[in-house]
C-alpha cells in the first residue's frame, strides 16, 4: 500500500478534520455547554497547536526512525494547523469582538498574548500560501529559508497559550516542552547523531520524498528543509 | 414570577438526565422536609421506585437540600433579568481548590464535606470564637437575593442566592473601634480540596473587604442558591457574595472571618498584583492587562453585552468610593 500517495493524503486530511467534526457533534448534542464560545476557542486553539507539533514531528521521525512515508503529510499537517488557527481567530473576531476591527488593532497592540497569537497566525498564513509547488519553484532556495519560519510559530503558539491562562501553567508547559524537544532535534549535533537511518534518503526518487515536487530544481540536492 | 422556588420546578422543564437525577434527589429531601405538600404522590412513587432500582444520584447533587423558610427577595434586591439555568450555574465554576477547568469543581465537589462546619470569628471583635454554621445562621432570617455575578474573566450570570446580610453577622460579633477591614479564609484541606495539592495560588484562599463594604446591605453570606443549599462547587456551605465586585472576591467555603485594622492580603492580588486589585470593583473602563473589561458574555448567550460600572449597582455603592481614583485602586 502506498502510504505517501494521494489517497493517503486525503485520509490525513479527513483524520485531521475529525476534531472539527467532534466539535460540531457536541454542538448538535448539547450546544457546547454553558460557554460555547470558550469551548470553540479553546478547542480550535489547541488543535492548531497540536497539528503544528505533529507537523514538526515529521522530519525527526523520518530521520530517526526512517519513516519516510510521513514526509508528504507534513504539508497537510501544516495546512491543518493553519485551518484550526483560522477558525480560532474567526471565533474571536465574530463572538468576542463582534467584528470591531478597531478593537482588534488595539488588542494586537496592547495585549502581548494576542500580539504573539496574531504574529503566529500571520506566519502560518504566509507559510500556507507559499506551500504550493508554484511558490516552491518561484522562491527556489529562499523557500527553504522562509519555511524555517515554522520554528518561530512553534515558539509563538505555546507562548501565546501560556500567556492566555490565569494561573495554572501546567498544560501550556506540557505543550511548550514538546515544542522544545522538537526544536532541539533540529540542532546540528543532534541531527548528526540521529541522521544515520536516513543515510540513503538523498538517493531516493524525488516523488517519494516530498509528494509535492522539487522545490529548488537543482539536481541531486536533497529536498530536506525542516 | 421570574424566580421560582425550587419546589416550583416540574419534570418537563428540565430534560438532562443528570438534572433529572438531581431534581429527584431534591424532591426526596423536599418530601422529607416541609415542602412535601407541593409534590404529587405519583412523582414521589416514581422517584422511590427508581431509587430502589439502584439508580445512582450523581455525587455533586448528594449534599444539596431544599431550604425552608426563605424570605423572597425584596424589590431592591431583585432583577428584571432571567436567572442563569441551575445546570449552567453549577457546572461552570471557578473554584481552583476543586480543579482549574470550569467543569472540575462539579466533578470534584463530592470530596468536600460540609457537615459539620464551623467558622472562627476573631480579631477586633467583642465576641470572638468558633461558631457552628447552624448557630451562625439561626440568628438571622434567610433572604433571597437575585444578583448579577460578573467574573473577572468577562463572563457573567444571574443567580438567586439565599443568604444573610454580612453586616448583620458582623454587628452580632461586635467589631471594636479598631476594626477597619474584614478578612476571610477558605478551608485548607488538600484531602477535601484536592486543588490545594498544587501551589497554583498561595493556599488557603484569602479575601477581604473594607468594613464599610462588608456592612453594605448588598453584601451577603450565602448558604444557598435557587432555593437549595449551595452545592460544593459553588462554595458550600458558606460563601461571600459582593455583587458589585468581580467574582473572585466572593470567597467560598469560608472557615475564618477576622476583623482587623490593616488591609488584608488577598490571594489573586498576591498572585498577580498588576492584574487583580484589592478592590476589584466591576469597572468596564479599567481593562485587565490581558483583556478588555468593557463587555461580558452572559452565560447562555453567544454575543457579548456591555458591562456596567459596579456591575449595575453604582447607585447603591458608588458613594463608598467617593474621592478615590478607581484606576489606581482597581
Ligand atoms: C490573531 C490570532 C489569535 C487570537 C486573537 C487568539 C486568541 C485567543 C484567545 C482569546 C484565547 C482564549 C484565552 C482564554 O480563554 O483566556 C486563546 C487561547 C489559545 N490560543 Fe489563540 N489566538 C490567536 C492565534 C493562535 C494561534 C496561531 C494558535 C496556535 C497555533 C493559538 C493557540 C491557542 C491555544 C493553544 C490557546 C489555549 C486554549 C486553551 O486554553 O485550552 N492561538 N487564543
Amino acid at each position: 500500500m502506498n502510504l505517501a500517495g494521494r489517497p493517503a493524503r486525503v485520509s490525513v486530511w479527513a483524520l485531521g478534520l475529525l476534531p472539527l467534526l467532534a466539535l460540531l457533534w457536541d454542538f448538535a448534542l448539547d450546544g457546547l455547554g454553558p460557554e460555547p464560545v470558550e469551548r470553540i476557542t479553546h478547542h480550535t486553539g489547541k488543535w492548531a497547536l497540536r497539528m503544528l507539533l505533529l507537523c514538526l514531528a515529521v522530519t525527526p521521525l523520518r530521520r530517526g526512525l526512517g519513516w519516510r512515508t510521513l514526509q508528504p503529510h507534513r504539508r497537510t499537517l501544516g495546512l491543518l494547523a493553519f485551518t484550526y488557527a483560522s477558525l480560532h481567530f474567526a471565533t474571536y473576531l465574530v463572538f468576542d469582538l463582534d467584528f470591531r476591527f478597531g478593537e482588534l488593532a488595539e488588542d494586537v497592540q496592547k495585549r502581548p498574548y494576542i500580539t504573539v497569537g496574531f504574529a503566529t497566525l500571520a506566519l502560518l498564513a504566509l507559510l500556507a500560501v507559499t506551500s504550493t509547488r508554484g511558490w516552491m519553484r518561484r522562491l527556489g532556495r529562499r523557500w527553504t529559508k522562509l519555511h524555517r519560519g515554522v520554528y518561530l510559530a512553534a515558539v509563538g503558539a505555546p507562548v501565546h497559550f501560556a500567556w492566555s491562562v490565569k494561573a495554572d501553567l501546567a498544560e501550556p508547559l506540557v505543550y511548550a516542552s514538546v515544542a522544545g524537544v522538537l526544536l532541539a532535534l533540529r540542532l546540528r549535533p543532534l541531527t548528526h547523531r540521529i541522521g544515520r537511518s536516513d543515510a540513503n534518503y538523498a538517493t531516493l526518487p524525488r516523488s517519494t520524498k516530498t509528494g509535492i515536487g522539487n522545490p529548488s530544481g537543482t539536481k541531486g540536492e536533497t529536498t530536506e528543509v525542516w | 414570577m421570574l424566580i421560582r422556588k425550587a419546589s416550583d420546578i416540574r419534570s418537563g422543564e428540565i430534560t438532562e438526565p443528570e438534572l433529572y437525577l438531581r431534581r429527584r434527589d431534591f424532591i426526596r429531601s423536599a418530601a422529607l422536609g416541609a415542602g412535601s405538600a407541593a409534590v404529587s404522590a405519583p412523582i414521589l412513587t416514581a422517584c422511590f421506585a427508581d431509587e430502589q432500582a439502584g439508580a445512582e444520584t450523581p455525587p455533586r447533587a448528594r449534599a444539596v437540600r431544599a431550604l425552608g423558610d426563605v424570605r423572597p427577595a425584596p424589590p431592591e434586591y431583585r432583577l428584571d433579568e432571567r436567572p442563569t439555568s441551575y445546570e449552567d450555574a453549577t457546572t461552570y465554576n471557578n473554584f481552583y481548590e476543586l480543579g482549574t477547568d470550569k467543569g472540575d469543581p462539579a466533578r470534584n465537589a463530592h470530596k468536600l464535606r460540609t457537615e459539620p462546619w464551623s467558622v472562627v470569628v476573631e480579631g477586633e471583635v467583642g465576641k470572638p470564637g468558633r461558631i457552628a454554621l447552624e448557630d451562625l445562621i439561626a440568628a438571622h432570617a434567610l433572604e433571597e437575593r437575585v444578583y448579577r455575578m460578573r467574573c473577572v474573566e468577562a463572563w457573567s450570570m444571574v443567580i438567586p442566592w439565599v443568604g444573610i446580610p454580612l453586616g448583620d453577622v458582623l454587628r452580632r460579633v461586635e467589631p471594636t473601634s479598631k476594626a477597619r477591614f474584614v478578612a476571610f479564609e477558605t478551608l485548607l484541606d488538600p484531602e477535601q480540596l484536592p486543588g490545594q495539592r498544587r501551589a497554583i495560588l498561595d493556599w488557603p484562599y484569602q479575601e477581604g473587604l473594607r468594613l464599610d463594604e462588608a456592612m453594605h446591605p448588598l453584601s451577603i453570606l450565602a448558604v444557598g442558591m435557587y432555593g437549595r443549599t449551595l452545592p460544593g462547587q459553588n462554595g458550600a456551605p458558606l460563601r461571600l457574595v459582593v455583587p458589585w465586585k468581580y467574582g473572585f472576591k466572593g470567597i467560598k467555603s469560608i472557615v475564618r472571618i477576622r476583623l482587623q485594622s490593616r488591609q488584608p492580603d488577598t490571594s489573586w492580588n498576591q498572585s498577580a498584583p498588576r492584574e487583580y486589585g484589592f478592590y476589584a470593583n466591576v469597572n468596564p473602563e479599567v481593562d485587565h492587562p490581558r483583556w478588555s473589561q468593557a463587555r461580558e458574555r452572559r452565560i447562555g448567550e453567544w454575543r457579548k453585552r456591555p458591562s456596567l460600572p459596579f456591575n449595575g449597582y453604582a447607585d447603591q455603592v458608588a458613594g463608598l468610593y467617593r474621592g478615590m481614583d478607581l484606576r489606581k485602586s482597581f
